[in-house]
């Protein structure tokens, strides 16, 4: 905007911008970015309430990493996890118990699970996809699993070759075991707002699936829209159907910026009371359906919205951004994050 | 897994499903709970051709400036800046405004509002034919002087004259307020002062202002505290946002300002133009994003999304970059 005199040019380098204004180190580690000074409430903005605390679940060690390309080191994996957990992330997701020929990345699950450094206060959940997962997960010292459902039959049948009816059967094992030794259990129910066969899908499906997920024990509900094609009207229909049948407070959103909509599509979320949100250290994990695009939103941008809003998260923003760093030094790209392009330390 | 994987290629044909999807998907809902409803129309105004090619390191000929507006203009958008009738020497991106001026396909309904810093741009903008121009305030004192030399008082002066220039040849005017989040040499800028000269800019006679993030850092928070204070100053049918999407904000915050009654929105094609104060990361918000969500949302635009990214696809061929918006990059190949 503007005219942009040559003068302005010694702006173009972040650590002279640091040097001669300190206030922006400051502002990019500041917990609180422009903190909203509402007239009346405390976490109303433009006559919505927002929750006050929104916890994120940090995806990027699996479901990130699972759609890399590059095959990760085991040794950086763990890095990678151990940087997470000091950044104050409560939840993060270290890997999945699938058969390495499904998904080679995560053939390392048990080294990883093993290998890093729990904090305490945060939790390490694993996907299990079935019992035989189960089983090796808890054997590695997993204490908290999550199971994949889908909103759509054939997402299902080609992810993982049966019915939606079937691999509920297949989760009531794992969940009716979970419970028995006291694991918690968390669902994922994907192609929530679209899926890349069948198109649109009925916000009655995502929530009949929920609602089975639910009932059959699972603690938490993440919505995920896989293929990123959501946007806040289907969010909102979505979630307004949901909600009917799944406690709000059980419900997150994951949500993928494939079609640059994520994060008007977490606000909408939020503004409907959901407050728990998945993302992933620097937009990890392209789109498998869409080659070349960016897959989960990242942690980093997430972040700096909610602190934006006033929006408490325990997580210390410049700490995710040099996991991020580290993640995609060792992946040899660039971060998906803009908050993390916008600070130019990556390639 | 490998049946996910072998969709790989198929990203193109299943692209074109999902835009005619997004509009398949036409939600009335007001996606608020309590919240006041979202507009039913919304207009763009594509700043492609002057804010984002301003911002492109690569000087474009006038021929492809010229095509691109022309491509623009079939896309059903209304508004197009067109060029900067600023000095060469501090914009060289935007020295051949005559030409371009004079070789674009004026489209009817559709106006092409030109940058106008002072009086003798804006001759020279009125002697090019054109018919609409646009003047650029700042909310901070500091990018004021480092970008133009002067006060934001001594700017709204100068502008003083083209105000009365412009009233007398019957051209309207647009006036922009910059930095109107945060300021890449102040850091926070008062709401309080952007309300200021945004009903200085009003009261000249701007039939529009628009609030621009310039650099980026707003969030829904502070784009709902700076929009309150200038709303109780200018109508709010008056007032466009223009976000950068350097901090990935951009979706975000057009999305609580269409929630607070804000009904024009800036946005540049491709995304294009960097942001000139974090090297490497993104400046104006992507078209076709926006054009995305609104259709998402049920709001009308009249833009065809289609022919926007064939104008997008053309233009980041031209330049020999990728685009920036996420659509595009999710259903082209590029």
């Amino acid at each position: 905007m503007g005219n942009v005199p040559t003068t302005v040019k010694h702006c173009l380098s972040y650590e002279q911008l640091i040097q001669d204004y300190p206030w922006l180190r400051r502002w990019l580690q500041e917990e609180k970015v422009g903190v909203v000074q509402p007239a009346s409430d405390d976490s109303t903005i433009t006559g919505h309430e927002y929750p006050e605390f929104v916890k994120i679940v940090e995806v990027g060690p699996r479901d990130g990493l699972q759609n890399e390309k590059e095959i990760v080191p085991t040794g950086v994996k763990i890095q990678l996890i151990d940087m997470l957990s000091r950044t104050g992330l409560p939840v993060i997701e270290a890997t999945s118990f699938v058969s390495s020929k499904w998904v080679p990345q995560m053939a390392d699950h048990t080294d990883v699970l093993r290998g890093i450094q729990r904090a305490p206060h945060v939790r390490y959940p694993v996907l299990t996809p079935n019992m035989q997962g189960f089983q090796d997960a808890v054997a590695a010292g997993a204490t908290e699993v999550a199971v994949f459902g889908s909103a759509s039959e054939t997402f299902n049948k080609k992810n993982i070759n049966c019915s939606i009816d079937e691999s509920m059967v297949r989760f009531e094992e794992v969940i009716n075991t979970a419970k028995e030794q006291q694991i918690p259990v968390r669902g994922y129910v994907s192609c929530a707002l679209g899926c890349p066969y069948e198109g649109h899908i009925e916000p009655s499906k995502v929530a009949e699936v929920a609602k089975r997920l639910f009932e059959m024990g699972c603690c938490e509900i993440s919505l995920g829209d896989t293929i990123g094609v959501g946007n806040p009207g289907s969010m909102f229909k979505m979630l307004q159907s949901v909600m009917k049948e799944v406690p709000t407070s059980a419900l997150a959103v994951h949500c993928h910026d494939t079609y640059g909509q994520a994060l008007p599509n977490i606000l909408t979320a939020l503004q409907m009371g959901v407050c728990v949100v998945d993302s992933a250290v620097a937009g990890l994990g392209g789109c498998p359906y869409a080659q070349g695009s960016s897959g989960n939103v990242s942690t980093e941008d997430v972040l700096y919205m909610l602190h934006g809003m006033g929006i408490e998260t325990g997580v210390n923003l410049a700490e995710v951004i040099e996991a991020g760093d580290f993640i995609c030094n060792a992946l040899c790209r660039k971060t998906n994050s803009k908050v993390g392009q916008a600070r130019g330390r990556t390639l | 897994m490998a049946a996910v994987m072998r969709l790989v290629n198929r990203g193109s044909a299943m692209g074109q499903q999902y835009l005619a999807f997004s509009s398949a998907a036409k939600v009335r809902a007001a996606c608020v709970r309590d919240g006041p409803a979202l507009p039913e129309k919304v207009k763009i105004v594509e700043v492609g051709p002057r804010d984002g090619l301003q911002n492109e390191k690569t000087i474009v000929p006038a021929e492809t400036k010229i095509h691109l507006i022309d491509l623009l203009s079939e896309s059903g958008l209304t508004v197009i800046e067109a060029t900067s009738f600023v000095s060469p020497k501090w914009v060289p991106q935007m020295a051949d405004q005559v030409e371009v001026m004079k070789g674009i396909c004026r489209k009817p309904g559709v106006s092409y509002p030109v940058l106008a810093p002072n009086l003798k741009g804006f001759q020279a903008a009125v002697k090019a034919g054109a018919s609409e121009v646009a003047i650029f305030g700042a909310a901070s004192e500091l990018f004021s002087k480092k970008n133009i030399n002067c006060s934001v008082d001594e700017s709204l002066q100068r502008f003083d004259e083209v105000m009365r220039a412009a009233k007398e040849a019957g051209v309207p005017v647009r006036g922009y307020v910059s930095c109107v989040l945060g300021c890449p040499y102040e850091g926070k800028v008062a709401p309080e002062k952007v309300a200021h000269v945004a009903k200085r800019l009003y009261s000249m006679g701007c039939y529009e202002i628009s609030l621009g993030d310039t650099i980026g850092v707003g969030t829904p928070g502070s784009m709902t505290q700076m929009l309150e204070a200038v709303s109780r100053e200018v109508p709010v049918s008056a007032l466009a946002v223009h976000c950068h999407d350097t901090y990935g904000q951009a979706l975000a915050n057009i999305l609580v300002a269409l929630q607070m009654g804000i009904s024009v929105v800036d946005s540049s094609v491709a995304g294009l133009g960097g942001c000139p104060y974090a090297q490497g990361a993104s400046g104006n918000v992507a078209t076709e994003d926006v054009v995305y969500m609104l259709h998402g949302l049920g709001i009308q635009t009249g833009v065809d999304l289609s022919k926007l990214m064939t104008a997008g696809a053309f233009i980041c061929r031209s330049l020999n970059r990728k685009t920036n918006s996420k659509v595009a990059q999710a259903t082209c190949k590029l």
